[in-house]
């Protein structure tokens, strides 16, 4: 007998949003323990929700970036459990009327192309975070997550195996990334998923019973757990190893196992309703297509661009279409120089280096891509050298939007005046015969040092075919 | 019955007194409870600033334990004894209604979302509504123009230029009474009305007997989440000897609620369970409509509906339950309709009607 399994996910995003979804605190991730807490969001009486429109927006974003239906009129519900990282012992969310309903993700694998069904989007809040002293014996509260906003997308139960939910999950990282919905950060959480998964024989159209996996916080790790967790069902289904329930089990990848964590029986009944406190949000034609108007090009068409129109590589173009970023950049510097290779060399290279070095990632370049585009045409022009131009680039990271007035400040305009070159040139040859002696022994790197001293003295601000020249003629002479 | 935070009122044209369940930084707000003994609050509800400006807020008066209770007469006392301007109050359950009633207090519960909810102790979010009573229809007026307003920080605050319309009047000439509502004050409500002029319609408003029913399950069910936040973990009392985080949330509630609030918090679990959601919740939602489409008409044909505010029955020997009582001002509970209580019954109006409503009380 063949066996099947039959997988779906819950993925939580969290949004990326300056404040919270229903207050104005930060909802920046890394603060101090509860700095980032007020009345409302630790759960005192009398404060009341207002929605923060900025998640409605990025909530219709990922909708149409899936291709779902928006719901025109969206409503917000309570859901009600008591749990410490729960100050109010209620999460808002949405049940009745979620944002974004049946949508639509492609993907494409070893076995070829399939499309994942969406059921349906919805934006809620966050929980806290619970923090164990294991020394003192203590539990305590961090309320900063609490209120971050979220999307949690369900999709239908249409994936089946592993490398189908890491090409899924892949896509919609990229997506939500690409539209600015999320960071979808794993290591730090804003992209979480929970797997549902079932086994039955193949062909069978009756699904077997459901396990909801959580706990999973890398597609290493979700792998793993998948691979795990349908090896444990086709056992306990041929060799009746043990009975399987419909239950949450939480996955310990330290031990590649997963626990049962409670029951369909045990589980709360979460007392759903309507929260009386949010009206229902209405998205009329404007709001629609204002954010219909701010969606990207899906990355593949992008790529598919830079490569046709801009004559870009498959390496570059695909490297580019990694970060919203990166493309943002790359356009704008793009139409200021109209140098696509070299911008992408720019961008793929030094920019990159200066990111890493920042311990920053490829998302948060955000430097003036014209002013980028200015200075890749000062160096095409041969009015700035080089290496000056790599610290016009670092000042440029650093906020600046000027690289010519820099260039002329810091004395970086090259210099077409042939007299001042070789004098430089003159004076090196003089002050260093033994170099010379060596080129003209035929020492190949005697000619580098003296050519690297003459760029010094000139501070790079000359044309390196010229200076090469004049410098071969004045050791020749000596 | 009434604690005074400061000092006793300098001139009493000024002086008001809040209730319980609304949140002051500078004194506790205990909304009657154990469980929030000595709380204060960090922030001032919207109300509390607005009058700030211009009058001397003297002190609290109690309430029930979260103003679930039959009466509000703490706040009839302290209109009589300590010679208070007036009372500001939150309207969840009908007390102030029936001890306005029986009192010979004037008391105006506003049209829902013209006074801002930000700073109240919640009790049951889709009906509370800060109301004031006073010895005189003139006081209400001017203390509700005072409180009233749009809020930015209340999310169900009507849009500004909708809340300047409850000032304007128009005249009450027709008046509705509905069958099956017989209770107190009605004969001599309807004497001093007809002596005014106005013509007086029996209706069989049938479906405003079932408010009753449908307001006790939304608003069981909203109390029961509102509440639930008082788990003894952040605020508010927290048992003694806890070992673990379900020995703190059991034994802080069960010490700390008394027997109305447990009882309220059970049955709002109870009709808000996956099995139960559809047969009582949705269905009490869908009375809720019925009951506010009823009157929207009926108001489109009369002036006002007077309902009593309450039975014959003494109650303030507990013979009688606040349920039963319920039967007379559920139906401006659940439909956020303003009501204006004077000559001893309640005087009910089409959304914004309070001006008229409350103009029309001084010929009483």
């Amino acid at each position: 007998m063949e066996y099947e399994v039959v997988i779906g996910l819950e993925v939580h995003v969290e949004l990326a949003t300056n404040s919270k979804i229903f207050c104005s605190c930060s909802a920046k991730y890394g603060a101090e323990q509860n700095e980032h807490v007020c009345p409302a969001c630790c759960g005192m009486p009398g404060m009341l929700p207002i929605v923060n429109k900025k998640v409605v927006d990025l909530g219709m974003t990922a909708g149409m970036m899936l291709n779902c239906h928006i719901n025109r009129t969206t409503t917000f519900d309570k859901k009600n459990y008591y749990y410490p990282d729960l100050p109010g012992a209620y999460q808002t969310t949405q049940l009745f009327a979620p944002i974004c309903v049946n949508g639509r993700v492609d993907i494409e694998t070893s076995k070829g192309k399939k499309s994942v069904r969406i059921k349906q989007i919805h934006m809620e809040e966050d929980a806290g975070k619970l923090v164990h002293d294991d020394w003192r014996d203590l539990t305590m509260v961090d309320y900063n997550r609490t209120s971050v906003p979220l999307v949690e997308i369900v999709s239908q139960p249409d994936l089946s195996s592993a490398e189908e939910v890491v090409a899924y999950l892949e896509r919609l990282r990229s997506l939500l990334r690409f539209a600015k919905v999320s960071d979808c950060r794993w290591e730090q959480g804003s992209m979480r998923c929970d797997v549902n998964l079932s086994v039955r024989e193949k062909g069978s159209d009756k699904l077997g019973v459901r396990t909801e996996m959580k706990n999973m916080n890398s597609l290493a790790a979700i792998t793993r757990a998948i691979e795990y967790e349908t090896a444990r069902h086709i056992d306990a289904i041929v060799n009746k190893t043990e009975e399987l329930v419909q239950e949450t089990r939480r996955w310990d990848d330290e031990k590649g196992k997963s626990f049962a964590m409670r029951t369909k029986e045990t589980a709360g009944d979460y007392r759903y309703f309507p929260d009386p406190n949010v009206m229902p949000v209405v998205i009329d034609d404007v709001w629609y297509d204002r954010i219909k108007a701010t969606l990207p090009e899906f990355p593949e068409i992008k790529k598919q661009r830079y490569m046709e129109e801009l004559g870009l590589g498959d390496f570059d173009a695909s490297s580019l279409v990694e970060s919203r970023a990166f493309c943002d950049v790359f356009e704008e510097a793009y139409a200021e120089c109209g140098l696509a290779k070299d911008v992408a060399n720019w961008i793929l290279k030094d920019c990159a280096n200066l990111l890493n070095k920042k311990q920053m990632t490829a998302d948060m370049l955000a430097i003036d891509g014209r002013a980028l585009g200015k200075l890749i045409k000062l160096v095409a022009d041969e009015k700035v050298g080089r290496a000056n131009a790599k610290f016009i680039l670092a000042e440029i990271f650093e906020g600046a939007t000027d690289p010519e007035k820099i260039a002329e400040e810091k004395g970086f305009i090259v210099s077409n005046d042939t007299g001042l070159i070789e004098k430089v040139v003159a004076e090196i040859v003089a002050a260093d015969p033994k170099s010379v002696a060596d080129y003209k022994g035929g020492k190949e790197k005697a000619f580098m040092a003296l050519f690297g001293k003459c760029m010094r003295e000139l501070r790079g601000n000359c044309n390196p075919q010229v200076l090469r020249e004049l410098l071969l003629k004045e050791i020749e002479k000596a | 019955m009434i604690y005074t935070t400061k000092k006793e009122p300098t001139y009493q044209q000024k002086a008001v007194a809040l209730d319980d369940m609304i949140l002051t930084k500078d004194s506790p707000t205990s909304a009657g409870s154990k469980m929030l003994e000595n709380f204060t609050s960090l922030f001032d509800g919207t109300v509390v600033e607005k009058l700030a400006e211009n009058y001397e807020i003297v002190g609290k008066v109690t309430v029930s334990e979260f103003s679930r209770g039959m009466l509000a007469d703490s706040a009839v006392a302290a209109l009589d004894e300590k010679q208070i301007k007036g009372v500001i109050g939150v309207e969840t359950n009908g007390a102030y209604t029936r001890s306005a009633a029986l009192s010979g207090k004037v008391f105006v519960k506003p049209t829902y979302g013209t006074v801002s909810r930000f700073g109240l102790i919640p009790v049951a979010c889709s009906g509370d509504t800060v109301g004031v009573m006073a010895d005189n229809a003139e006081t209400c007026e001017e203390l509700l123009s005072v409180i009233a307003g749009h809020d930015d920080k209340d999310g169900t605050s009507l849009p500004q230029e909708m809340i300047e319309k409850a000032k304007e009047v128009t005249p009450v000439k027709k008046v509705a009474i509905v069958k099956g509502f017989d209770g107190a004050a009605v004969e001599s409500a309807v004497e001093k009305a007809r002596a005014q002029g106005v013509e007086i319609f029996e209706v069989d408003g049938e479906i405003l007997l079932q408010a009753k029913a449908a307001w006790a399950i939304l608003s069981s069910a909203e109390f029961c989440n509102n509440v639930s936040k008082y788990d003894g973990v952040k605020y508010g009392y927290r048992a003694k000897g806890c070992r673990t985080i379900e020995d703190i949330y059991v034994k802080s509630r069960s010490e700390a609620f008394g027997t109305d609030v447990k009882t309220a918090i059970l049955y709002g679990s109870h009709v808000l369970s996956s099995d139960n959601y559809e047969k009582m919740y949705d269905k009490a939602l869908r009375v809720r409509r019925l009951v506010r489409e009823y009157l929207d008409d009926l108001l489109t044909k009369v002036d006002a509906v007077m309902l009593p505010a309450c039975s014959t029955a003494n109650l303030s020997v507990n013979a009688i339950s606040v349920y039963e009582e319920s039967l007379y001002t559920a139906p401006a509970s659940i439909t956020g309709l303003p009501v204006v209580v004077a000559s001893g019954v309640q005087w009910l109006g089409k959304p914004l009607a309070e001006g008229s409503l409350l103009a029309f009380s001084k010929q009483l």
